[in-house]
């Protein structure tokens, strides 16, 4: 390669490596700030500011979503396994919202500690599964559970 | 030495490039044309519903696709950037530019179709998480780009700064794409891995797939139409050109 080229060359791969070392280590520095949320073990660990308005994001614990009789009230438990950690929200859930499902929680934190949330967001997971094939699964899972209950009945008469 | 490089040379000459790239146009017009034609059909009448999102996750038909070409792009326009600093190549320039518009439209239809797809889904058009914010700066890069040449009166010093923003703006790139696995965000992690199986049932991967081949050449069909629009005005003066316009050339 011609020396010139070369010099040019090596110019562009020292522009592109030292931009990378410097925004990797200004995003490295601000990686708490990266996360959206915090997860509930943070929570009742204590590590998150108080009295700021707080997003945290879990699964929501199965039968733990109650709702208000005559209102929007909700409340309901998220878990990242090993914290838990309760949430009041009154308005409308969005639609992909379930037990079992993952969801993002922002408001404030109260005494307790529970989230006083004042916008409940679902998180969608990155698997697409068509309606026959998860009815299929879950007929499937039915009908090994009854096997199995079967057999066991059967052994023990 | 010489022999071996002549073809490359002819083609990196901006009336070469012309003239072969007017051969290719309708090959791949034809082929963006059907693939686009026949995923779409596909994904958005014979790919079955999620379960959980119903028909709103046939979106990804359009989102994914003009995400990765958001993505591809930036490197197409900062390879063509590179080659111009180091071989002072005045068609790596013409692509540089013409890269720059045509990456942030499709940026703008990424963001867009996702804050779409997010009211529904997640309850929310907007969120500030690492994987939206990223995209929103790929945006302001590409702007930047199309500006920053605007800015300069002198073709020469607009190139090079130019590549000189488009080097600098890859380190954006890996964060847009790692950025679901390095931090906790509201955007899903990536269902397409090189590494493993996609987590999506066939039936609706399939015209994903033709999808994704589709925009790609898409892609290569709108970039060479507007890097053949940049020479034209670029070269108006020359000779071949006049030659072209007054119809004294055979293509």
């Amino acid at each position: 390669m011609h020396p010139v080229r070369k010099r040019r060359l090596l110019v562009v791969v020292f522009i592109v490596v030292v931009s990378s070392i410097g925004i990797g280590l200004a995003t490295y520095a601000l990686r708490q700030n990266m996360n959206l949320f915090y997860t509930p073990s943070q929570v009742v660990a204590g590590t998150v500011p108080e009295d700021v308005r707080i997003r945290v994001g879990g699964m929501v614990v199965r039968d733990s979503v109650m709702r208000a009789a005559g209102s929007l009230g909700v409340s309901f438990r998220l878990t990242d396994g090993n914290g838990e950690l309760l949430v009041h929200y009154t308005g409308i859930l969005p639609d992909l919202f379930a037990e079992g499902q993952a969801a993002v929680a922002a408001g404030y934190l109260r005494s307790g500690p529970a989230l006083e949330a004042d916008q409940v967001l679902a998180k969608h997971d990155e698997n697409y599964t068509p309606p026959e094939v998860v009815d299929a699964m879950k007929t499937g899972h039915a009908a090994r559970a009854a096997r199995e209950a079967d057999a066991q009945g059967s052994s023990t008469p | 030495m010489a022999r071996k490089w002549q073809w490359f040379h002819r083609l990196g000459s901006p009336p070469g490039f012309y003239r072969a790239s007017g051969y290719w146009l309708p090959w791949l017009a034809v082929a963006a044309a059907l693939l686009l034609g026949v995923g779409l059909v596909w994904g958005l009448v014979y790919a079955p519903p999620d379960a959980r999102q119903g028909n709103s996750f046939r979106i990804i038909y359009i989102h994914v696709p003009v995400s990765f070409l958001a993505l591809a792009g930036y490197y197409v326009m900062a390879a063509a950037g590179a080659v111009h600093l180091i071989w002072r190549m005045k068609l790596a320039d013409m692509v540089m530019t013409a890269a720059a518009p045509l990456g942030a439209a499709l940026t703008f239809l990424a963001l867009w179709s996702g804050a779409v797809w997010g009211k529904p889904t997640w309850g929310t058009y907007w969120v500030w998480d690492a994987r939206i914010t990223s995209m929103l700066v790929l945006l302001f890069l590409y702007l930047g780009m199309v500006a920053l040449r605007l800015g300069f009166s002198n073709r020469e010093a607009a190139g090079r700064a130019c590549a000189v923003l488009a080097l600098v703006g890859t380190v954006n790139i890996p964060i847009i794409y790692k950025s679901v696995d390095w931090w906790y965000s509201l955007h899903q992690p990536a269902t397409i891995r090189l590494t493993a199986a996609p987590s999506m049932h066939p039936d609706m991967f399939k015209p994903l797939l033709v999808m994704i081949v589709g925009f790609y050449v898409f892609y290569a069909l709108v970039l060479i139409l507007n890097t053949r629009a940049e020479i034209l005005a670029r070269e108006r003066r020359t000779g071949w050109v006049r030659d072209l316009a007054a119809g004294r050339n055979q293509r």
